[in-house]
């Protein structure tokens, strides 16, 4: 198995194999990650991070894991002051900036872009989002949060929100089936899974379950993954209130939880979770957002063929 | 072209002498059919169409050309909106081939990404591209790109 030179695209490229193999490597670079000791594995590499719509926390997480294994970091910066305002593709721009770099990550608006962009160039693209498209390294890191903080292995997980727009949570259900995991799904009928994704769940055995109410599935789950249900997709913003108000998770709601159980989220939250929740055991998601560092660390030391 | 089916379309119209006889067209495709053949035009010869004409598995459309032979392009696209189209090509009022349309497993450059946020609908140096697939009577297509799916009504988005 090798990962040097492979663009990360989208999950679906992924075997079971491959995941653990990143999972794996992260675990090991992780008091590297934390600062606990130091790295010059890539040293001399550059990383090229082109981000084309904001997204402070990826792009931090990218530039803070190729900092910690010694390697430097080469942002495209503001869009309106580059060559992009002047009407320069995005192949053309991933032309020029590879030969800059060992590797790019790449956030853009346009869903697709990511794989365009590994049509035109010899380094390897990291896809970190295209628009609805694909956020493979935010998977990832939930996958590792999961197996670092609870059990991949018989893993029975809940999924709560905006199920339907979520491209976090439609990547996640992928890779979860590889690992026969549980599935509840939460959500108000206008946020529902699409059917299709549920379909290709039930087709590879895994047992998917549907409810409105976060109440009935708490009880039974080693991991609660909630998503932000965004404002704008609701037209009456009292429908909105209700929906919202119905999936908050509280400390009187974990307590009928499992003592074990993780409280995990992509971040930003809005009100999905009580700010008292982060002081109990089960609050996971600031973990959460640190596991990204070592995973990013693994994907960029294996790319760039520093590890195997 | 009688194949064992009802011949009523066929005596509607005259045979031809040298061109293709695309037959067995989806009924109500074969208007799709001659935009992608990019007919009629200039150098068009005589065009026949027959539309919902019966046959043993229901009502088709036949198209008649006289004095062209189709390329592999142009048949790929007829197999996206037409799976069970036959080609036959005529030499001296005979039929000298016959062949089903092969369904590729990748189109490029032929039909247009339903999502206007999709990469391959902006101004960059590539062509669209599918994976083609079947839903039971349905081709299926996916976009390399987005991985949106378009299953119905291909036709209208040709390129």
């Amino acid at each position: 198995m090798t990962f040097k030179d492979l663009h990360i695209i989208s999950m679906k490229s992924f075997s079971r194999d491959m995941i653990d193999h990143i999972l794996d490597t992260a675990e090991k670079l992780e008091p590297i990650a934390s600062g606990k000791t130091k790295s010059d594995m890539l040293d001399g590499k550059v990383l090229a991070v082109m981000f084309f719509e904001p997204s402070t926390r990826t792009r931090m997480s990218f530039e803070t894991a190729m900092m910690r294994l010694g390697g430097d970091v080469l942002s495209l910066g503001s869009v309106d002051a580059s060559s992009i305002a002047k009407g320069e593709t995005l192949a053309d721009t991933i032309r020029v900036v590879q030969g800059y770099s060992n590797a790019i990550v790449l956030r853009h608006n346009k869903e697709g872009a990511a794989q365009l962009a590994s049509e035109f160039s010899s380094v390897p693209i990291i896809n970190a989002g295209d628009g609805a498209g694909h956020h493979p390294t935010q998977t990832f890191l939930d996958l590792y949060t999961i197996r670092r903080e609870s059990h991949l292995e018989g893993l029975k997980i809940a999924l709560a929100g905006d199920l339907k727009y979520g491209r976090t949570v439609h990547s996640l259900c992928y890779a979860l089936s590889l690992y026969g995991a549980e599935i509840t799904l939460i959500s108000p009928k206008e946020l529902r899974m699409p059917a299709e994704i549920i379909e290709d769940l039930r087709s590879r055995n895994i047992k998917v379950t549907e409810t409105d109410s976060i109440e009935e599935a708490i009880a039974d789950v080693d991991v609660l993954y909630a998503t932000r249900i965004q404002k704008e997709r609701f037209p009456d913003p009292a429908e909105y209130r209700k929906v919202a108000n119905s999936l908050q998770i509280t400390t009187e709601l974990l307590e009928k939880a499992k003592p074990d159980l993780k409280v995990m989220h992509p971040l930003p939250r809005t009100n999905e979770i009580d700010p008292k929740v982060d002081d109990t055991p089960h609050a996971c998601y600031f973990k959460q957002s640190f596991y990204g560092v070592p995973v990013r660390m693994a994907l960029l030391a294996l790319v760039m063929g520093a590890l195997e | 072209m009688s194949n064992g089916e009802t011949p009523v379309p066929e005596i509607r119209v005259h045979p031809i002498k040298n061109g293709t006889v695309i037959d067995h067209i989806t009924a109500g495709q074969a208007l799709n059919v001659l935009n992608i053949l990019n007919i009629p035009n200039a150098a068009s010869g005589v065009i026949s169409i027959i539309i919902n004409a019966p046959s043993v598995h229901g009502i088709k459309d036949v198209v008649k050309i006289e004095g062209r032979e189709l390329n592999v392009d142009e048949v790929d696209k007829i197999s996206l909106i037409s799976p069970k189209a036959t080609i036959n090509i005529i030499r001296n009022f005979e039929v000298s081939e016959k062949t089903h349309v092969h369904i590729p497993e990748i189109v490029g450059g032929v039909v247009k990404c339903i999502n206007p946020n999709c990469i391959s609908n902006s101004n960059e140096p590539v062509s669209s591209k599918f994976t083609v697939s079947t839903d039971g009577q349905r081709i299926v297509l996916r976009c390399l790109y987005c991985e949106r799916i378009i299953s119905e009504d291909i036709g209208n988005h040709l390129l």
